[in-house]
């Protein structure tokens, strides 16, 4: 017994070596950095939104409307008269929020398809790889306008629809993470002293599939981000007056000859976002895999 | 390699019919009852038996699906709950837009891709290399409705250089042949409304092939920088041949499998983003259409819209498999 807890500690240590690594290779790269920074900024911005943004961002006044971006209104105002800014600042909140919960459905749903696939093969494989085949054959925005046909518009259901159409990605390297470590002899020897299934997939194939994952998973919350605005801008997603980036965008279009800046900075502020976490998912990559690097 | 392209092309059933149970099935996921929900809180309950009726409601759901896919054969994707005409004839009409549109798109995202792509790789480390490649990365994290909306203020309001929505003008007024604009004026021989026709367009598919356009540039760049460092590239400078002799007939030749595979997969993306970008420009595409049907419950024309779609993205996916094993024989199906 006393062996077996020392072979686990010894496991951690491992794995505790390696993402010390890829923390030192990441911090050498100044394009995953500055990703990075971005990312951690619009996650204070998120949380110090209500505390930072110096004017309501649903209650506006009608007589401040169109107002150009000045001292008191940097970012100008909107065609309802609400502070463009402090909008800005709370639809990060909604994006980060979006994008953490739609990877994370997208992440259990895939994780659970990806493992049942690679594990248990066979008959199983091959209904879930289908499944995924037949996922795959629509464009992602197109799946998710179907899906919130199916639930009905609301941020929260966009967020459920950009999960779904998110799935195949995590299934797949899942899968495929699952048939190259099912291989090793730490997974055989696990067998062989009697571990269940479940033990075998939590501690040992998982761990060992993380990285890509991660990369994956960093990766698809810019995506997410893209894809939710979309839909909101369409409508479906997100429902005034709500500050969300997107919805923004919809709201204001027909106003873009009298207040072009309320265009401007919400479509602005879903690319920097977007492109931070790009950044840092393609560093991300490079540092837990320096072979793929040039 | 012929048992390989049969194999590959029997892979499509299992996925179309799924596709079609998929598209089948969107009418029963709702909700409550389909009639009922089309129709709205207020209407009698004869109007909802009627369109129950008329929809194939009231059979079993085996019966349902058999018609459907017996009507699908058939080219017969049933009426449009809005306008009563067929759904096949109003997709096809509207398909023909999305199609001129991805068509450009494509065009501009490869060229500007690849050659932007090999630049970059050939003068690595260069002023240019870095800005396209930092261009290319904005691109890919761009809303493509945001630019779309940019460009309108900017070329359309400010400068008024180009048309902001529609396919074509009012005042042209062309037979609607094939429905390609661009070639309809183009059959009529009026060259001012086919100069106009294309105008309406260039918005339009510049903003469509932003993220095709910097993920091919990205994939050339890397493909490129990987074939110069190959023997062959060596020996071939060390015969004594010009470097553009060397990039054209050697270098590119060879870096072009991944990036066929990169501008295969962009189709599909391009079909999605026709849904921003013909709502941002008014285009009346398959995108828009799907939008405003989605929007005004016209399911038989979701369903249908759906099927084209999928259909469409699984045939080319299919070409673009084929035309892989031609290029390299090495590749074989899973």
């Amino acid at each position: 017994m006393e062996e077996r807890i020392e072979l686990i500690d010894e496991e951690k240590h491992e794995v505790q070596g390696l993402w010390s690594n890829v923390f030192k290779r990441l911090r050498k790269n100044k394009t995953s950095m500055f990703g990075l920074f971005i990312v951690l900024l619009l996650i204070f911005l998120a949380i110090f939104a209500p505390l930072i943004s110096p004017h309501d961002p649903i209650a506006g006044q009608l007589s401040l409307r169109h107002d150009a971006p000045s001292a008191e209104y940097i970012f100008g105002t909107d065609s309802q008269g609400r502070d463009v800014f402090s909008r800005v600042l709370y639809g990060a909140k909604i994006s980060i929020e979006i994008g953490i919960i739609s990877v994370g459905i997208a992440l259990i749903l895939g994780i659970t398809m990806g493992i049942f696939a690679g594990y248990y093969g066979g008959i199983i494989d091959i209904i879930v790889m289908r499944i995924v085949d037949i996922m795959l054959a629509f464009p992602t925005i197109l799946l998710a306008l179907a899906i919130v046909t199916i639930l009905g518009p609301s941020l929260v259901n966009a967020m459920i629809a950009v999960g779904i159409v998110n799935v195949p990605k995590f299934a797949r390297i899942v899968r495929s993470s699952v048939l190259s470590v099912k291989e090793n002899e730490y997974v055989e020897a696990a067998i062989s002293i009697g571990c269940t299934d479940f033990q075998i997939i939590t501690r040992h194939i998982l761990p060992n599939c993380l990285a890509p994952i991660l990369v994956q998973a960093t990766l698809t919350i810019g995506t997410a981000i893209l894809e939710a605005a979309g839909l909101s801008f369409l409508g479906l997603g997100a429902q005034p007056p709500m500050a969300e980036w997107g919805s923004m965008l919809a709201d204001s279009r027909g106003y873009m000859r009298q207040a072009p800046w309320s265009v401007m900075y919400p479509g602005f502020a879903i690319m920097i976002t977007v492109l931070g976490f790009n950044l840092l998912g393609d560093g991300l990559r490079d540092a837990l895999d320096p072979r793929l690097k040039e | 390699m012929g048992n390989a392209i049969v194999k590959r092309i029997l892979l499509v059933i299992p996925v179309l019919i799924g596709v079609s149970i998929l598209a089948f099935s969107i009418l029963h996921f709702i909700p409550g009852d389909p009639a009922r929900v089309i129709l709205g809180e207020r209407a009698t309950a004869e109007a909802v038996f009627e369109l129950q009726e008329k929809l194939g409601l009231n059979k079993p759901l085996y019966v349902q699906y058999l018609s459907f896919m017996r009507n699908l054969v058939k080219g017969d994707l049933g009426k449009s709950i809005i306008t009563n005409e067929s759904v096949t004839i109003e997709l096809f009409t509207a398909f023909a837009t999305t199609l001129e549109l991805s068509f450009l798109s494509m065009i501009i995202a490869v060229v500007v891709g690849i050659g932007a792509g090999t630049l970059a790789a050939v003068k690595q480390y260069s002023i240019f290399d870095n800005v396209s490649m930092v261009g290319a990365l904005a691109g890919v994290s761009v809303p493509i409705f945001w630019l779309g909306l940019l460009m309108i203020w900017l070329f359309s309001l400010k400068l008024g250089w180009l048309p902001a929505s529609g396919r074509l003008s009012v005042s042209f007024d062309i037979p609607r042949i094939t429905n390609l604009i661009l070639i309809d004026t183009l059959i009529a021989g009026d060259f001012a409304a086919f100069k106009d026709a294309l105008q309406h367009l260039i918005m339009p598919s510049i903003a469509l092939a932003t993220i095709p356009m910097a993920i091919i540039a990205r994939m050339t760049r890397s493909s490129m920088l990987e074939v110069m460092r190959q023997d062959y590239i060596r020996t071939a400078r060390a015969k004594g041949l010009s470097e553009n002799v060397v990039i054209f007939k050697h270098a590119i030749k060879n870096a072009f499998l991944p990036i066929i595979t990169v501008i295969g997969l962009q189709i599909g993306l391009l079909l999605g983003g026709a849904v921003l970008t013909e709502t941002v420009f008014s285009l009346p595409g398959l995108g828009r259409k799907m939008y405003l049907s989605i929007m005004a419950r016209d399911y038989p024309m979701v369903q249908g819209g759906i099927l084209v779609i999928a259909f469409f993205f699984v045939f080319v996916n299919l070409i673009v498999d084929i035309a892989y094993m031609y290029i390299d024989p090495r590749i074989k199906v899973e």
